[in-house]
């Protein structure tokens, strides 16, 4: 049996400790906003937090997770500031890479309130997004940005 | 677990809650418009579905798919408009695949070719039209007052003079019973509210909830993973596997092998694998063991040798070139390009006795109903295909290939089956965007015209498989998208460019590496080639490449729009920072025209192309949602330049190496440019939007190297090496 904490829940799941977190998230716990993209830590599109830091669930066994605090995306608020502005500057287009993109997003903002562009490059060049929302995806951290400093919370 | 509805099905639900029901049908007279007991009948298939029910909500069945182009959105904000429908109490059902619900374009339904808005527009506004004229022609007769006298709007319909409005959810049920006026009056174009405005997207908030479905997310009780190990090399065959071992592995059910590769089932994906794994799998040679990229090029270049299949021939090339004053030729090669959809090929299917039924992220709703019923055997009354979301599609999901496996798979086992294709799969057994070598002739008179152009093509066929017959006199139209089009055909992928004498030919290559529309099909290499070449031609002419680009488009206003308007907003032949050069292309197809200009700098060093801004103007006619427009040519010239920059498929031994995002590179965040998009204002005919943006970007990055450097780069992609070579030739 591994014991896991995700979004503030536990869980006891019969899985081998070498599987994949991604697919004890996706289908033992039905939480399947987190999504398969490569397998090998290359795209991004199964990110989430582990204690805080966004990380790639595809590549980390689910033996490795014990007792750490995981976050998915549908832990984070439904009006989380990530969230809010991702609707707002219309990010998505197939939206399939998005809950990987915005955990990414929500960990970078979380560790530094106000990024600069280069640490901003810095955490948004390990995910990827075929559509192309990139352009987007930069607006939509300026104004999440913009929501966390107006409404003066830390994340 | 029925997550989709039967045409029979939602005309029972419709019937029992006994609200407005308008269906569209086309006819060989234009469309007819019919209530829900008539679209019952047999005699109509009504490609159109709108209800409006008692509880005040307003459906409308999407016949197209959502991949992210928007559709859930354009289409009922069409609807909604004529309707003059509340916003908000628009809903938005996915249709499943059904003869019923074909693109008028098309003729099938079909997610390809930016066909949706454009060919479901007439009869969404006609059905909202109707739907409007009934309401207000049953709240009239409530009231006793003339219908003149009633105006709808916001979801109600409204008497002035008595201070009256009653929603259409009450008059639903009395409109019903009325005839449908098949000359539904249209609004005009200023009378518009939703219609032209950037309308947020009804998808976006289950997706940034994560709560979206696609088709990876769709599970069935009882449902086993399957997944396959595939032959390394094109025509390998097993020599031997470990059926046993890989069912001793726990959690595996079944090994089922098959002709496409050796099927394991299992409860979970991680035992599934495991299994495939466990099956130590030895395969042969296959059928041609030395292929590689060095290889394939040289059959592409040995091809262009060949006299090929004449697919356009405008006056006399032969002659016209003989007499021409200056002539200039090139040989141009662009690479395979895989899809890399984000969601990885998956398909769920059931198939029982007498039942088959699908769960499929499908650009081709359709042909899996087609393919379903061939391969389960069934009739096709007993097949239900459900659409899920797609993450992805680019053309590959138009392909049912991995339909084929999941109702073959779970027709053997018996149980629900998923068929989930890895990454690594994913790439190794893509149908790419077929790789080209084209060679290209031009001659100038006296006067500095361009007088003639004879341009040949090898190229893979698109229609080999999916559509033989498409095929004429051997030419793959599809394989010539940009170049020449099919005749009769709705999207114009024919050459802008007005040259008097001009021919075109197609050479079919034949390497077992199969080919499929990605983005915008050939368009992107073929306008690459022409846009460069043109290019080319300018600077022979020691002309302005936009000046030159005017003059040899001659009376053909749309695309000059375009070249003119991305010229002005990107302040061409202007001073640029240090450092950078500047390229222009335009290109049409599917009816919609763009132009665009790329300012870009490059390493000299390493190569390394760094494009820091692309302006695009685009004419796609009458607009729906614009801001989707605007997403879509940003989506559009990112996965063009990531392709034209960076992706090439890599193949060695008979087989694909390349294997996953791990030596398959595509575009980051900081490799994308800033983009800026001027949408023209165009009562012209509508076109699509989903792929016109992507084929001036390339050429228009390697005009501005050429710009830049002097150094003329006849390939893709513009790799670093491919540049560094070229600017040290130059030198």
């Amino acid at each position: 049996m591994i014991s896991l904490q995700v979004n503030g829940k536990k869980y006891a799941v019969d899985v081998p400790p070498d599987t994949p977190l991604l697919w004890v998230i996706r289908d033992y716990l039905k939480l399947t906003g987190t999504k398969y993209g490569c397998g090998i830590g290359e795209c991004g599109s199964c990110t989430v937090h582990i204690n805080g830091k966004a990380q790639r669930s595809c590549a980390i066994p689910v033996g490795d997770v014990q007792g750490k605090k995981i976050t998915t995306i549908e832990g984070l608020k439904k009006d989380h500031p990530v969230k809010r502005a991702w609707v707002q500057e219309q990010v998505p287009q197939c939206g399939y890479c998005q809950p990987g993109v915005m955990m990414q997003v929500a960990a970078l903002i979380s560790e530094s309130p106000n990024p600069n562009p280069d640490k901003i490059i810095l955490a948004m060049d390990d995910v990827l997004c075929r559509c192309g929302s990139y352009p987007r995806i930069k607006q939509g951290i300026k104004t999440a940005v913009d929501i966390v400093r107006k409404e003066g919370k830390r994340l | 677990m029925k997550s989709s509805i039967s045409r029979r099905d939602f005309l029972k639900g419709s019937l029992a809650a006994a609200g407005l029901t308008i269906a569209a049908s086309i006819t060989p007279f234009g469309y007819r418009l019919l209530n829900a007991a008539e679209a019952k009948k047999a005699t109509f298939k009504p490609n159109i579905w709108l209800e409006i029910t008692p509880d005040n909500l307003v459906t409308v069945t999407v016949p197209a798919v959502e991949m992210g182009q928007g559709v859930y959105t354009s289409l009922p904000m069409i609807v909604a408009d004529e309707l003059e429908a509340d916003w908000k109490q628009i809903r938005v059902k996915q249709a499943p695949g059904a003869e019923d619900y074909k693109n008028p374009i098309l003729g099938i339904q079909l997610c390809v070719a930016s066909s949706s808005v454009r060919g479901y527009y007439e009869p969404l506004r006609k059905a909202g039209a109707a739907g409007r004229m009934m309401l207000i022609k049953a709240a009239a007769q409530a009231w006793k007052v003339p219908e003149a006298e009633c105006k709808a709007f916001d979801g109600m319909v409204r008497h002035k003079k008595s201070s009256r409005k009653i929603s259409y959810g009450k008059l639903s049920q009395k409109a019903a019973a009325l005839p449908i006026p098949q000359e539904p009056v249209l609004k005009k174009e200023g009378e518009f509210r939703i219609i032209g405005k950037p309308m947020p997207r009804l998808d976006i908030p289950d997706k940034v909830q994560g709560s979206a479905i696609f088709g990876l997310d769709f599970t069935v009780p009882n449902m086993l993973i399957a997944v396959f190990d595939r032959p390394p090399s094109y025509g390998a065959k097993p020599v031997s596997f470990d059926q046993n071992a890989a069912e001793q592995v726990k959690g595996v059910r079944k090994v089922v092998p098959l002709p496409m590769g050796i099927a394991v089932c299992a409860d979970t994906i991680s035992a599934a694998w495991k299994g495939r794994e466990a099956l130590k799998a030895k395969w042969d040679k296959g059928s041609h063991p030395d292929l590689n990229n060095a290889s394939i090029e040289k059959v592409f270049m040995e091809q262009l040798d060949k006299a090929g299949a004449v697919a356009r021939k405008d006056g006399d090339v032969k002659q016209a070139l003989e007499k021409a004053t200056k002539r200039i030729g090139a040989t141009y090669f662009t690479s395979y390009v895989a899809h890399t959809t984000p969601e990885p090929m998956n398909c769920t299917a059931h198939v029982t006795k007498d039942r088959c039924e699908i769960w499929s992220p499908t650009q081709s709703p359709f042909v899996s109903k087609l393919v379903a019923s061939q391969v389960s055997g069934l009739p096709m009354d007993k097949i239900n295909v459900n659409v899920t979301l797609l993450g992805g599609g680019f053309g590959r999901r138009a392909a049912p290939d991995v339909l084929v496996e999941a109702v073959l798979v779970s027709k053997i086992v018996g149980k629900p089956v998923k068929v989930i294709w890895t990454r690594e799969e994913d790439i190794k057994y893509d149908q790419f965007r077929a790789a080209t070598a084209q060679r290209i002739e031009a001659g100038f008179d006296g006067q500095g015209q361009v007088t003639a152009w004879s341009h040949k093509v090898v190229c893979g066929s698109i229609l080999k498989d999916i559509d033989p017959k498409g095929i004429i006199n051997g030419v793959d139209f599809m394989s010539l998208w940009g170049l020449a089009d099919f005749p009769d055909s709705p999207h114009n992928n024919n050459i802008m460019y007005q040259i008097p004498n001009l021919a075109i030919e197609f050479v079919m290559n034949d390497l077992p590496i199969p080919v499929s529309p990605w983005r915008s099909v050939q368009n992107g290499p073929n306008a690459f080639v022409i846009e460069c070449f043109v290019d080319e031609l300018a600077h022979a002419a020691g002309k302005d490449p936009l000046e030159f680009r005017l003059q040899l488009l001659k009376n053909n206003a749309r695309p000059k729009r375009v070249l003119e308007v991305a010229a002005e907003k990107a302040g061409w032949g202007k001073p640029l920072p240090k450092g950078q050069g500047q390229g222009i292309a335009q290109h049409s197809c599917f009816g919609t025209y763009v132009a665009q200009v790329a300012n870009i700098s490059v390493n000299e060093n390493n190569g390394m192309i760094k494009v820091h801004k692309v302006v695009a103007a685009v004419d796609c006619g009458p607009v729906i949602n614009p801001d989707t427009i605007k997403a879509q040519i940003e989506g559009s010239i990112i996965i063009s330049l990531s392709a034209a920059l960076k992706e090439k498929v890599v193949f060695a031994n008979g087989g694909v190496k390349s294997a996953n995002f791990g030596d398959y590179k595509i575009f980051k965040m900081s490799d994308s440019p800033e983009i800026e998009v001027h949408i023209i204002k165009s009562t012209e005919k509508m076109g699509g939007i989903g792929e016109p943006g992507v084929p001036p970007a390339a050429p228009a990055v390697a005009n501005a190297l050429f710009n830049l450097t002097g150094a003329r780069v006849r390939r893709l992609p513009l790799d670093p090496e491919t540049v560094r070579e070229a600017i040290k030739k130059r030198m």
